[in-house]
């Protein structure tokens, strides 16, 4: 017999007496508080089991919501549907709602609505990603992180008070500048929508160029290359995905956006010629005409398509940017 | 040896998708002994120790089949909170969360049920003297366990883990973050804990189980090559390959 | 300095330029509002009802309004967005079911402030009764506010370390417990960072409110949950188009205290995060 399994045979016999001591005491069994096994007693485990159906209950409301979303909005268009062709609606180009008989034809918003967006990407895209450029790529972190809480205050103004600005100051000063005969233009909805829009864009294309990995830089790098030009060449084609779905949910932004364009684009629903003319976009038409109908009526019913028609831009819109996103983050 | 097995295991197979972790493994712990488990990596210790308390089940595309009993009952009859109040786990890096000492090894008894002022205080103080860590921590339990030692995180672990009053204590690979010094109190208090528990060492230290356990099982790419007195398994092996490992050759 | 450094000094400050381009705008708006709007604050504007149809008196109503909006929206979305987070991270299995949540969240938070407003009017002020009140602007407030909420607690959650889950799951805690001990302590600071902002932007919206709460001129407090009221970011649309003659500063005035409370808002949350972000163990 070894030494080991000596000094171990005496271990084992001073800890069995111990424990035999212990239990002498009746205080306790050693090994085993003497707690239940089961946690809790019947009131815990009906306590659990609410909790965690209320849990899965609340993933289920989430896409109960977005199916009656939309079940309302079809639901009420299709009442539209009834006395007016589908074809009559979305080409229509008269939106007449009050006049007798009423017309219905959206094509008017639905170019105003893409018109002020398609003015408002133009701007602030080239904008935005030179400024991500920049705070990824150029500025030191000082100032990144002062540009960056720049960004979060743009983000966190109520659209309402840019509106607010748009009537009384950016509207007569357009109005001034390009000598038109009222400031209330799809212009000045398209300028304070790429104002908007702008943190979108550059906090998302930011997150695309910052998640660039190290070693494409370092690569273009050992090439002989400088900072611009990887940046230009390496960094910017990389993070084309991200910066992509940056512009499409940029895009959903400006499309969906209401109170800036009811307040400065002039509320003309006609079929706009340029951009420099007052106009109507959808989300306008809504906010707009809601109030002034009748439940149950035509022009109610009308208002639900135009809602049904943004839903379908915007849900459009947005699945096109998530599949960008995933593609940017793989 | 008296046949009194706790833990028996009937062609227990385990799988991580396709891959098969464990193959057809039987193997019978017995009451109070401890049981070394020694292999190279990737030899299935891990997965048969988790498998004890299911903890594998945590990884979505794991499964098994065969039947492991406790005390005779099928695991798979047992709930996994009622199994793991009986199975308890010791991590290989000291594990502790971010809370007081005290509230670290008041958290299982508070889990089941208990709410007793009283007895809880009394519970984390038992449970640190079998732990042997009373005397180091007992002016400082409301202080953050981050704050302890690695060696003394790790039998702060074991406290944690006596506290909710296991009948058996798996250890993987303990003392791989740990100095020596550290390693022996570790293993001192195994070896003073073996009175009132069953106790199984999975660890990659070869000489650690043969200081420690009675029995020793040699894992090997899934499969149990040998089982016996951790004497035997040392000094005459059934198995050239249980020899390779221990002498060094490969591991 | 040869070309190619001479190119990116150059480029380089085209950038700069452009990202100065957006800056010097939002200092000016800022500036603009509190310059203009800083003379008419008082305690009187603050504290008292509008008189004179608006062309005087103060916002107090707006303000009461527009806290009790927020309190509503939180009182919903916040359990709401919570669970459906803890659902997606610690109980959902990558089935059909999940993805279809998740799908959702990303079109919650794509859909038009305004088409929030068309359904809570059709489903909460018609379909359930509620009328033009509280309950229905909150209601609808808080749908909108679902996805940023969701997304926040579900990033706090993700960050919270699997040892600790493996601990308590390894002690016999049951997967809620777990949840409720060891996961959502080290995860509120996140939850409530991203739960003040989302609250900060329903703050601040008008469109879903347009038809399911606000009310046009109201100079008394609310009785109840299904009274209409005030609020702040409408009685600024309906002082700046709706009613004329309205003497500018008090514009003005209602603009700042609106971006002021948002921002206050914003502030909370900031200091939120790094308060919490300094003291957190692990």
């Amino acid at each position: 017999m070894t030494k080991t399994q000596n000094s171990k045979r005496t271990d084992r016999r001073a800890t069995a007496f111990l424990s035999l001591g212990f239990r002498a005491l009746g205080l306790f069994r050693i090994s085993n508080f003497g707690f239940r096994d089961s946690p809790g007693g019947g009131r815990r485990r009906i306590g659990e089991f609410i909790i965690e159906w209320c849990i899965r209950a609340s993933g289920l409301v989430v896409v109960a919501f977005v199916f009656l979303i939309f079940l309302f909005l079809l639901r009420d268009s299709l009442s539209l549907f009834r006395d007016f062709s589908v074809r009559d609606v979305l080409l229509g180009r008269e939106w007449l709602p009050i006049s007798e008989p009423p017309k219905f034809g959206i094509l008017p918003l639905l170019v105003g609505s893409v018109l002020v967006t398609f003015w408002a990407i133009v701007i602030c895209v080239p904008l935005g990603v030179a400024a991500a450029m920049f705070i990824a790529e150029v500025a030191p972190r000082p100032l990144k992180h002062v540009l960056k809480s720049l960004i979060e205050i743009l983000a966190a103004i109520p659209s309402v008070v840019l509106g607010f600005l748009g009537i009384i100051w950016l509207g007569p000063f357009l109005r001034n500048t390009f000598h038109l005969s009222t400031g209330m233009t799809g212009l000045t909805g398209s300028l304070l929508l790429a104002f908007m829009a702008l943190p979108t864009i550059i906090s998302i294309s930011e997150d695309a160029l910052a998640g660039v990995p190290k070693a494409y830089r370092e690569a273009a790098f050992g090439l002989g290359a400088t900072r611009w030009q990887t940046l230009w060449r390496v960094i910017l084609p990389s993070a084309s995905s991200g910066i992509v779905a940056a512009v499409m949910l940029g895009i959903g932004r400006v499309v969906g956006e209401t109170m800036v364009v009811l307040m400065v684009t002039g509320n003309a629903p006609v079929m706009p010629k340029s951009i420099l003319q007052p106009l109507r976009t959808l989300t306008a038409t809504i906010a707009g005409e809601m109030g002034e109908t009748v439940g149950g009526s035509e022009h109610y019913f009308a208002l639900f398509a135009v809602g049904l028609v943004l839903f379908a831009i915007t849900f459009t819109v947005n699945l096109i940017a998530d599949v960008f996103l995933r593609r940017a983050r793989r | 040896m008296v046949d009194d097995a706790i833990i028996k295991t009937t062609d227990l197979n385990c799988f991580f998708g396709s891959v098969q972790a464990l193959k057809s493994i039987n193997l019978q712990v017995q009451r109070n002994e401890i049981l070394g488990v020694i292999g190279p990596s990737n030899s299935g210790k891990t997965t048969f120790l988790r498998a004890l308390n299911r903890l594998n089940y945590r990884v979505r595309s794991y499964s098994q089949t065969g039947e492991i009993l406790l005390d005779g009952q099928d695991l798979n009859g047992i709930r996994d909170n009622v199994l793991r109040k009986k199975v308890g786990i010791i991590f290989a890096l000291p594990q502790v969360l971010p809370v007081t000492i005290f509230e670290n090894i008041a958290y299982g008894p508070k889990v089941h049920g208990l709410t007793h002022r009283e007895q809880v205080d009394w519970i984390v103080e038992e449970s640190l003297k079998k732990a042997s860590l009373w005397d180091e921590v007992k002016d400082r339990l409301n202080q953050p366990a981050v704050k302890l030692s690695g060696g003394q995180q790790q039998r702060l672990c074991i406290a944690r883990t006596l506290a909710v009053g296991p009948e058996v204590i798996l250890y993987d690979e303990p003392s791989s973050g740990l100095d020596p010094i550290s390693t022996a109190k570790l293993e001192d208090t195994m070896q003073q804990l073996k009175a009132d528990y069953t106790q199984i060492l999975v660890t990659n230290n070869v000489k650690q189980a043969s200081r420690v356990s009675e029995r020793c099982a040699f894992f090997l790419m899934g499969e149990l090559v040998e089982l016996g007195q951790t004497d035997q398994i040392f000094t005459k092996p059934n198995d050239r390959r249980t020899n390779d490992y221990i002498t060094g050759r490969f591991g | 300095m040869n070309g190619a450094k001479i190119r990116q000094r150059i480029a380089f400050s085209v950038l700069g330029v452009l990202t100065l381009a957006i800056v010097v705008p939002i200092l000016l708006v800022m500036v603009y509002i509190v310059v203009n709007g800083a003379g008419a604050i008082s305690w009187e504007f603050l504290m008292a009802a509008p008189r004179q149809g608006m062309k005087a008196g103060g916002i107090f109503p707006a303000i009461v309004g527009t806290i009790l909006l927020v309190v509503g929206t939180m009182l919903f979305s916040l359990p709401l967005g919570v669970l459906s987070a803890v659902y997606l991270v610690e109980y959902a299995h990558d089935n059909l079911f999940t993805r279809l949540i998740k799908l959702s969240v990303v079109n919650l938070s794509g859909i038009p402030s305004i088409v929030y407003g068309l359904f809570g009017f059709t489903m909460f002020v018609i379909l359930l009764h509620f009328g033009t009140s509280i309950l229905a602007g909150s209601l609808t407030l808080a749908i909108m506010s679902l996805p940023v909420i969701i997304t926040a607690s579900k990033e706090a959650l993700e960050s919270v370390p699997d040892t600790y889950r493996e601990i308590s799951l390894s002690l016999g805690a049951t997967r809620w417990q777990t949840v409720r001990y060891c996961v959502l302590p080290y995860a509120i600071p996140g939850i409530l960072t991203g739960t003040v902002l989302s609250l900060s932007r329903a703050a601040g919206e008008t469109a879903p409110i347009l038809f399911t709460v606000a009310a046009f001129y109201l100079p008394r407090l609310p009785r109840g949950v299904f009274d209409q009221v005030m609020a702040l970011p409408y009685h600024l649309y309906v002082i700046s188009t709706q009613v004329p003659n309205i003497p500018l500063e008090l514009s003005f005035a209602t603009a700042l205290v609106l971006v002021g409370l948002v921002f206050l808002m914003n502030l909370v949350s900031i200091i939120l995060r790094a308060h919490y972000r300094k003291k957190r163990l692990w």
